[in-house]
């Protein structure tokens, strides 16, 4: 399965780009699992994705936690807890 | 009217009162959040999502205005390089009487500090560059409203 991922904040500092096309192994089915594939990916995705917790996520322009299903997603955005105001 | 706007450019506070239109509505209040030079900070910059933050936003001023049955409500968020003093956020709420404008003020700017996609990066004097962490108090203000 080929998803967009978009970083944003330090999790797009640490990746060391804005984002990039994945193909995913049929086994990754939610954003948790996402994560950890990321992390287990390389020195750079164990950097940023060592602590899931600290990760929110966005599918297709929505809010997402952890369980929510990566099927027939087009674009997941990750990123820090927002600090705006 | 409902304005929501995501700037890089600088917020003009006087010239945005005058285009909220505030006619006959009685009570209007505002909120003015500026960035801080304490610590010896030289730059905030705000990073945005290009569809999302204008979304989350506009989301919160419509939940706000349906609420507290505003009558205007301007709502506008810079991104981009900041300097000490310059105005990050700019609400302007308009009600019949003073109670709904206020707390629709209070509740746009506790709620857009946990969940609007903006992220704060500040640089110091002495080279020091970080994100600003989320604080759990502003996740507790911002839990008061649900």
């Amino acid at each position: 399965m080929r998803i967009e991922l978009a970083y944003f904040a330090w999790v797009r500092e640490r990746m060391g780009t804005p984002g990039e096309t994945v193909e995913l192994p049929p086994a990754i089915a939610d954003v948790a699992a996402l994560l950890g594939w990321l992390a287990a990916r390389d020195e750079r995705g164990a950097a940023t994705f060592a602590d899931p917790h600290r990760i929110r996520a966005a599918i297709d322009g929505a809010l997402a936690g952890p369980d929510a299903p990566l099927a027939g997603v087009r674009e997941v955005a990750l990123f820090p807890p927002v600090t705006g105001g | 009217m409902i304005r929501v706007f995501v700037q890089a450019a600088p917020i003009d506070v006087g010239a945005e009162i005058d285009l909220h239109d505030a006619g006959g509505h009685g009570a209007s209040a505002s909120f003015i959040g500026r960035v801080r030079g304490d610590a010896g900070l030289t730059e905030l910059f705000l990073e945005h999502h290009p569809a999302m933050t204008e979304a989350g936003l506009a989301s919160l001023a419509h939940a706000a205005a349906d609420r507290w049955k505003l009558g205007a409500l301007t709502l506008i968020h810079r991104v981009g390089s900041m300097t000490p003093g310059e105005t990050i956020v700019l609400v302007l709420a308009s009600s019949r009487h003073r109670a709904e404008a206020l707390a629709a003020c209070e509740y746009l700017i506790d709620r857009l500090k946990t969940d609007v996609m903006l992220w704060k990066r500040e640089s110091f004097a002495d080279g020091r560059i970080a994100w600003v962490e989320e604080r759990e108090d502003d996740r507790d203000r911002a839990a008061r409203w649900e």
